[in-house]
């Protein structure tokens, strides 16, 4: 019975070649462009990820902290959980480091007077997935040694670039509702249009006896259908230029701080499953308007 | 038929009313048909014998009464009950009602994948029926490019091809040649004497005399006259 049912959907839509193309293409662009933003949230994710990986604190002591405190300090910075080293760097060989960075620029440092540095620790944290707020916590009980003055992870990037990152999956998710929902109405209308085409057959196919399930199964695989081939249609444009941008990338000086990667087998198996699902509830509602006995 | 089938009918229609708006189509129709019994529905243009049919297939609701099909009471038939309803019936229509852009085979096979028979099993039925009919040579022809009579034979071929406990058709003789009208006949009775309760829906007093049995004669929606042809036919219509 299967069989027929997509022997019926097969010739419904070769009959509406026209009609099923132009949804198809609607669904494609609809899966395009969720795609897209899928693969940008999954990358833009990896890069924070990278980040978290490698998170490094710098805890900055303040001018009058005695050369004893360093080694207590070091030891109460590293019995901190989730602390993996801490390493004290002193004002001058961070002076020295800064000269060496800004060697053409070394005129700057003819006319200092004294060293304007302050001593401090790198802080480097154990790899972990957890989020954002275990960093703050860490760098938050650092901050309150009596003999910290200051300390710095980057919280005024990362902040920025959360706040970007989530606007973006916002507006992401919000235009990729609209076009799959305009997706479904498309669904819907070509499916209406094949129902009018079919009104007669399904008529005298109630009057034989054949059962509403019979008569519906088929416009629902042809949704199913049409879902599928937008969606492998979509993925495959989505593809074709991820490799192009993605061969570009790899020349540049992005690479190497994180992997940008295609959408996982999960994440493509859930697109082509949420296409599908379009398709059939374009099918679902254009035959609980036009199919009703 | 035995007394038994006289107690228990395929077909028991009780005080059936039923209107258009505000035209009565049948009014107060009170009778039975026994299981594999003959019946013709006769009676002028307009008497409501295309609408008796209807009710008998649950192409419409009876306005009041109550009509039983095979055990079925159709004044309650849920939705999902009507095909299991209309696969005991077997219904030739006036205007044959093929789909014209399946085949001959298609159409016919159409009652059996509804069934939902098995493919090996639709194909023998539906080849073994189109023989039978004598249309084996147009199975894969479309109804639009078959003349009258063909396509009176293919709707008789889907009519038959499900067994169907009942057969009604409509006017199944009416634009056809007196060949294809006999040929036609010929398997109504053919279904007839394999079991069928077999109603015919006519005006063709030729057909009704030359055939015999039970005849229920309509006028105005009301049942006018009703007996067997061979008694009182002649002076129901006159």
């Amino acid at each position: 019975m299967i069989a027929w049912y997509f022997k019926r959907a097969i010739e419904d839509i070769l009959a509406n070649r026209f009609l099923n193309a132009v949804t198809i293409a609607t669904i494609s662009l609809a899966i395009l462009i969720v795609g897209f933003g899928v693969l940008f949230v999954e990358n833009t994710g990896d890069v924070l990820a990278a980040w978290k990986r490698g998170a490094r604190i710098m805890a900055y002591l303040k001018p009058n902290a005695t050369a004893g405190a360093v080694p207590r300090l070091k030891w109460a910075i590293q019995s901190i959980d989730g602390v993996a080293t801490a390493r004290f760097i002193p004002r001058d060989q961070a002076l020295a480091h800064l000269r060496a960075q800004m060697r053409r620029q070394a005129s700057l440092f003819d006319h200092l007077a004294e060293n304007p540095l302050p001593d401090a620790f790198e802080i480097r944290l154990l790899p972990t997935d957890e989020g954002w707020e275990r960093i703050e916590r860490i760098a938050a009980r650092i901050g309150a040694f009596a003999d910290v003055d200051d300390v710095e992870y980057g919280q005024q990037w990362v902040a920025t670039f959360r706040s970007i990152v989530d606007l973006l999956r916002l507006a992401g998710i919000v235009t990729a509702g609209l076009f799959l929902l305009a997706t479904v109405a498309i669904v819907a209308n070509t499916i209406r249009l094949v129902i009018y085409s079919r009104q007669q057959e399904v008529e005298i196919m109630r009057l034989v006896g054949a059962s509403e399930g019979f008569i519906k199964a088929p416009f629902y695989i042809e949704g199913l259908i049409q879902g599928f081939a937008g969606a492998v249609i979509g993925l495959g444009i989505l593809f074709a230029v991820f490799s192009l941008l993605a061969a570009g990338a790899e020349q540049s000086a992005v690479v190497g701080l994180f992997e940008i990667r295609f959408l996982s087998a999960e994440m493509i198996a859930a697109i082509v499953a949420t296409s599908m699902i379009v398709g059939w509830l374009g099918c679902y509602v254009s035959l609980s308007q036009s199919l009703r006995s | 038929m035995t007394d038994r089938d006289a107690d228990n009918p395929i077909i028991r229609l009780v005080h059936v009313h039923h209107t258009y708006g505000r035209l009565t189509a049948l009014a107060d129709l009170t009778f039975d048909v026994a299981k594999n019994e003959w019946v013709f529905i006769s009676g002028p243009s307009g008497a409501g014998k295309t609408t008796l049919l209807k009710l008998l297939y649950f192409g419409t609701r009876a306005s009041a009464g109550e009509v039983i099909v095979d055990g079925i009471p159709l004044a309650h038939l849920r939705r999902n009950g009507v095909p299991r309803l209309r696969r005991k019936c077997g219904v030739i229509f006036q205007d044959y009602k093929l789909i014209p852009g399946r085949t001959v085979f298609e159409n016919v096979a159409l009652v059996l994948e509804a069934a939902g028979c098995e493919r090996r099993l639709i194909s023998k039925k539906v080849r073994a029926v189109l023989r039978m009919v004598g249309m084996e040579g147009h199975a894969d022809a479309l109804p639009p490019r078959l003349s009258g009579g063909e396509q009176q034979r293919a709707a008789v071929a889907r009519a038959i091809v499900g067994d169907p406990k009942i057969i009604l058709a409509d006017e199944p003789t009416g634009s056809l040649d007196e060949e294809s009208a006999r040929a036609v006949l010929d398997l109504l009775q053919t279904a007839h004497i394999r079991g069928a309760t077999v109603i015919i829906a006519t005006h063709d007093k030729g057909m009704i005399r030359s055939i015999g049995g039970r005849v229920l004669y309509l006028n105005q929606g009301r049942i006018y006259a009703a007996g067997h042809v061979e008694r009182h036919y002649d002076r129901m219509v006159l």
